[in-house]
């Protein structure tokens, strides 16, 4: 630790601080545009000089100026702020000053700090200089001429993203911004550049000139697109979200949101189901909903409990699973399944299925094995974290991965290959990855849903379970066995129990003429062709999508930024999101829907809103008491299948297209139009 | 990068025989995991096997991130280093490239008339033209270094030094003929030693060999 005085303000910081950091402790503010504390350092825009008593040039600029034990920091004095209006001086000349017409305006580094630095009128009299504005995807809209150089997003997309698309060519006043080709950019965060452009030259394309940024209300939630539970902010104009951002969480996402999450926005306007609908006569007609609850409630009243199933989709709050499974078993049946992709789990321990080592905890790995999984597709902000550890100077990171591998994994891997074979040759010893595994203080293993959907996931299972004992992956302080979701309420789901207890049917059972009812809560990525048509299937869930068209009932539901939910990301961690709009039209909350027909049916429910129907929860699982991290139990020894066999076939991807894989980013013209470009490059617009 | 530039893009690049030897030798001077330090030197090999192949010497895009991929780092990288330096050419030239330098040392020895006389000789009337019969560009360059001998003319590689209106003519003249004549000062010099006789500040201009 290095003490330091920043305007007579006494401060401690770690050495090697810099002296912004310092002054930052010290609750000081420094203006800066290069300066951004998740990227390297540039110090190219000297916005952030401060002055250093005796040292050799007094003026330093804070952010690349390392802290000295005794240093005397001022941060405010007329030489100071006369640097500072001589470089905002320089970076104005070429800018446009276009703030009227600019989305950057009234969040922009550089209007605030004209505000403080800036001169009334311009001393310079030349031509401004223009910059041909570049092509990046429909995700980001450029205005060149605005841009400062900063190069944050040239850092961005080469540290944090891993892409390396963005390069400043030229030099001097003719140095540009630019991706090598202009198309599409390839990451699944590039978003994040947005905010990380401090002006105006990179900013939200699908959603230019819709808003100003201080129309805006902010409500907490939690991105429900992946199961990182990415802590993000929608802003609400009216009774629409506007934009979502990422909120800051060094425990789950830092500051970064995936693109899906940020853009899928239009897809909550679109084909929503806003009105209850039954279907008579073969065709479905508007109802009201005391006449739809009561039909539900007729229809449940007639068929055996046994014959009754629910499933729950990927993106369902904890509260409308419970109150679902609640009924079902209080009808009788045992038959709920949320894992609409038929995943194996063990979950005799919490830690058997999910992310033990946190998301934070990646940084302290040191060795990766991933069996089954693409994260990079499956959780970008979770991919961003390896990366930051494999990034790290001080300590190695090897990583290997086993598994088919769409794409670059954005850090470099060594591909074992894709045969589960693989596990077992670790096993044995017989690979020279596992001596990296084994001689690894905090080897980690991220096993993914590639390896759990298949007819042989236990006994991958398990052996990857005894791998992880083997390498010494599991021991009190290091819990190195990781199961990456990528279904937002997939854990909730496990920690409710809504999967089939005793003689329950699976959602395969249930689809194959197991059940004559089926409650399909928003379960849209199941595949219903195989259904009986005598089947009555009530689709609860707020999209119009396949399993809406085949349903008798339509119930119609609230996106996560209708409702206040309670989520459960991949490691297990309990969030809360807030209901920032309305639903549209009639649609409901899914869970007092579910109450309402309870009471139809004098299924006793120990619950009536929102606050008793949580109590309820946490008696259920007491892991839901208190949002943020729980503790999992460290994850179990082999069971019996560690013997049984693997099957031929190659461990595949689970995604196949990243942009679409829930119902609201398939209804967003957003996210149709990035999976068209990068998946069908040739209808790409020549630009 | 112009319009035109796009249009006479090639489609691919692949090393030659040639080339592929000097890569060998240059990559043999850098660690394994710093190949990236490499990036000026490939370049210029590109650059010169579009000059053998098209009697260009240019770096077209696709040659970047032929370049790239060899040195494992993304193209935008290579496409940063090929911007930054006027040596590479991004866009076509004449076969060739007639670089004057403009810098005080020889502007104050004439380089204006050498500029003039390479105008006259090749039809350009700006720099950064190319001649109609697509064999001259002509560039004007800052300092290159050999003040002592200025003005200088730069062809290609090759330094002619002491350069006059009628020497830069009958230079261009060769070249269109096809003729090189061997580079270095144009007048009764050896290197950079003193005019006709060696002598030192010293000592009397006097026979020292
Ligand atoms: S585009 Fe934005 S982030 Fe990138 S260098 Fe310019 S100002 Fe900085
Ligand atoms: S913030 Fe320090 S130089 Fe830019
Ligand atoms: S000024 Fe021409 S070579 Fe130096």
């Amino acid at each position: 630790m290095a003490k330091v005085i920043v305007d007579g303000i006494p401060v401690e910081v770690p050495n090697g601080s810099s002296v912004l950091q310092a002054c930052e402790a010290a609750g000081k503010e420094i203006p800066r545009f290069c300066y951004h504390d998740k990227l390297s350092v540039a110090g190219n825009c000297r916005m952030c000089m401060v002055e250093i008593t005796g040292a050799r040039k007094p003026l330093v600029s804070s952010c690349s100026h390392p802290v000295m034990e005794g240093m005397h920091v001022t941060t405010d004095s007329e030489t100071i702020r006369t640097a500072r209006r001589s470089t905002m001086e320089l970076l104005l000349i070429n800018h446009p000053l276009d703030c009227p017409i600019c989305d950057q305006g009234g969040e922009c580094d550089l209007q605030d700090q004209a505000v403080g630095y800036g001169r009334d009128c311009s001393r310079y009299t030349d031509e401004k200089r223009a910059v041909v504005d570049k092509y990046m995807g429909p995700l980001i809209r450029t205005v060149m001429t605005r841009c400062i150089q900063c190069t944050r997003c040239i850092r961005f997309t080469n540290e944090i993203a891993g892409t390396a698309e963005l390069g400043g060519i030229y030099r001097g006043t003719s140095l540009e911004i630019t991706p090598f080709i202009e198309q599409s950019l390839v990451s699944e965060l590039s978003g994040n550049l947005i905010d990380v452009c401090p002006v105006g030259a990179l900013t939200s394309k699908p959603t230019a000139f819709h808003y100003r940024s201080w129309e805006l209300k902010n409500t907490d939630s939690i991105d429900v697109v992946d199961a990182v539970g990415t802590n993000i902010m929608l802003q609400i104009r009216g009774n629409e979200v506007m934009r979502v951002l990422p909120r800051k969480n060094d425990d789950v996402n830092e500051e970064w949101l995936s693109d899906k999450g940020r853009f899928s926005l239009d897809g909550l306007k679109r084909r929503r189901l806003d009105r209850p609908w039954i279907k008579k006569n073969g065709k479905l007609v508007e109802a009201s909903w005391t006449e739809t609850i009561q039909y539900v409630a007729d229809k449940l009243k007639t068929v055996a409990a046994d014959r009754i199933g629910a499933i729950a989709g990927d993106l369902c709050d904890a509260e409308s699973m419970l109150a679902l499974k609640h009924l079902v078993n209080g009808l009788g049946s045992a038959n709920t399944d949320c894992r609409q992709d038929n995943a194996y789990y063990d979950i005799s321990e919490r830690g058997n299925y999910v992310f033990n080592s946190s998301i934070a905890g990646i940084e302290d790995a040191d060795a990766l094995l991933v069996i089954g999984s693409f994260p990079r597709q499956e959780a970008p902000v979770l991919n961003a974290r390896i990366r930051k550890r494999w990034l790290s100077l001080t300590e190695q990171f090897p990583i290997a991965y086993i598994g088919e591998l769409p794409d670059d994994p954005t850090y470099k891997i060594d591909h074992l290959g894709e045969s589960p074979e693989l596990i077992n040759e670790l096993l044995a010893g017989n690979h020279a990855f596992v001596d990296i595994l084994k001689n690894a203080k905090r080897p980690m293993i991220i096993l993914g849903h590639g390896a759990l959907i298949r007819p042989d996931s236990k006994v991958i299972f398990e052996k990857t379970m005894a791998l992880a004992n083997a390498i010494g992956a599991v021991s009190e302080d290091w819990n190195g066995f990781n199961i990456l979701h990528h279904a937002a309420s997939r854990v909730a789901g496990l920690d409710l129990g809504f999967i089939p207890q005793g003689q329950g049917k699976d959602v395969a059972a249930m689809i194959n003429g197991g059940v004559d009812v089926l409650w399909m809560l928003g379960a849209d990525e199941v595949d219903i062709s195989t259904l009986s048509p005598e089947c009555f299937v009530i689709y609860q869930g707020h999209h119009g999508e396949r399993a809406a068209s085949r349903a008798d009932v339509i119930l119609p539901g609230a996106t996560y930024t209708e409702k206040s939910g309670t989520y459960v990301n991949t490691e297990g961690r309990v969030q809360r999101s807030f209901r920032a709009i309305c639903p549209p039209g009639e649609a409901k909350e899914e869970w007092s829907v579910i109450c309402s027909i309870g009471q139809a049916l004098a299924v006793e429910q120990p619950y009536q809103n929102l606050e008793t129907l949580r109590q309820y929860m946490t008696e259920v699982n007491p892991v839901f008491a208190q949002c943020g991290l729980v503790k999992n139990s460290v994850a179990v020894s082999v069971g019996d299948g560690a013997q049984g066999n693997f099957e031929k076939q190659p461990l595949t991807a689970v995604i196949s297209d990243y942009f679409l894989t829930n119902s609201i980013s398939r209804a967003s013209l957003t996210m149709n139009e990035c999976s068209k470009l990068r998946y069908a490059p040739s209808a790409e617009a020549a630009e | 990068m112009s319009e035109k530039s796009m249009n006479i893009q090639p489609a691919e690049f692949t090393f030659d025989q040639e080339s592929e030897q000097q890569i060998e030798k240059i990559l043999a001077k850098y660690p394994a995991a710093r190949k990236a330090s490499a990036v000026i030197s490939l370049l210029y090999v590109v650059q010169n096997q579009m000059n053998r192949e098209t009697k260009s010497a240019w770096v077209p895009k696709v040659a970047m991130s032929v370049v790239a991929k060899r040195l494992e780092i993304s193209p935008v990288r290579v496409f940063e280093v090929a911007t930054f330096y006027t040596m590479f050419n991004l866009e076509p030239i004449g076969q060739y490239h007639l670089q004057v330098c403009g810098t005080t040392p020889c502007w104050l020895r004439g380089s204006d008339d050498i500029v003039t006389a390479c105008k006259n000789a090749t039809g350009i009337k700006e720099f950064g033209q190319t001649s109609d019969d697509g064999m001259f560009t002509l560039s004007e360059v800052e300092c290159l270094g050999a003040c002592a001998n200025a003005p200088i003319l730069q062809v290609d590689h090759d330094y002619y030094e002491d350069m006059t209106a009628e020497s830069t003519t009958k230079l261009i003249d060769l070249l269109r003929q096809g003729n090189k004549p061997a580079h270095g000062s144009m007048i009764d010099r050896f290197n950079s030693a003193p005019i006709g006789k060696k002598f030192s500040q010293n000592t009397e201009a006097k026979d020292v060999k």
